[in-house]
């Protein structure tokens, strides 16, 4: 079994309801984005398109880890450049001092204030941290290359 | 350079250090390690993701 990079099938239908809010969004009862967070998965989990929400399960674990992982900098509203709209975390995350032996490979992106449902899962060359500081660095914030792109 | 160890924070002049890195289409990655006789007690790495991913299909739903 393994990881699936993708952007999640729930998400996309979420979208539609509005159940996401990078941003601001007048008919919710409040304008505050919504809280998103970041967890790291091991390389024998299977997250992938199908996956609807956070799960402890396949979630890495060690020194100096959270379980849920971290939240994520939103500090760029989503915006739009032609018929795309994109959204990228304005910071990178950083999962500092942490020991993570075991293999990962996966970081899911998910809504911690709805219900952690979730956006994305994106996977990266596995990897293992000792005492360290493990960065996931995004992608740049334009169309095309943005980390959610609705083209 | 102090460097935080599995031994506690120590000085990286007793600690072997070794980098790598990663360049492909995904992602960019580099990590660095330090050795003490043998033995890993650090490793950090940074992944500098490529890609994103597209909801392919959206501009078919909202037509």
């Amino acid at each position: 079994m393994s990881n699936t990079q993708a952007m999640c099938t729930s998400f996309k239908g979420q979208l539609l309801t509005a159940t996401h809010n990078f941003g601001t969004a007048p008919t919710r009862g409040t304008t505050a984005a919504d809280t998103f967070k970041a967890a790291l998965y091991l390389a024998s989990a299977t997250l992938n398109a199908s996956t609807t929400a956070y799960s402890a399960t396949g979630e890495v674990s060690g020194t100096g880890y959270t379980a849920g992982g971290i939240t994520v900098t939103n500090g760029t509203a989503p915006t739009t450049s032609g018929t795309t709209a994109y959204w990228t975390p304005s910071a990178s995350l950083v999962y500092t001092t942490v020991t993570l032996t075991t293999a990962f490979d996966t970081v899911l992106i998910y809504n911690s204030t709805q219900s952690n449902a979730a956006v994305g899962v994106f996977t990266f060359g596995s990897q293992t941290v000792t005492a360290g500081t493990f960065t996931l660095t995004m992608p740049s914030n334009a169309a095309g290359t943005a980390l959610l792109n609705l083209a | 350079m102090l460097i935080t160890t599995t031994k506690g924070i120590m000085d990286d002049s007793k600690l072997e250090k070794k980098e790598g890195s990663l360049d492909n289409d995904n992602e960019i990655t580099t990590w660095v390690e330090y050795w003490l006789e043998g033995e890993l007690v650090h490793r950090s790495v940074h992944v500098h993701l490529k890609k994103n991913v597209v909801a392919e299909g959206i501009q078919a739903m909202l037509a």
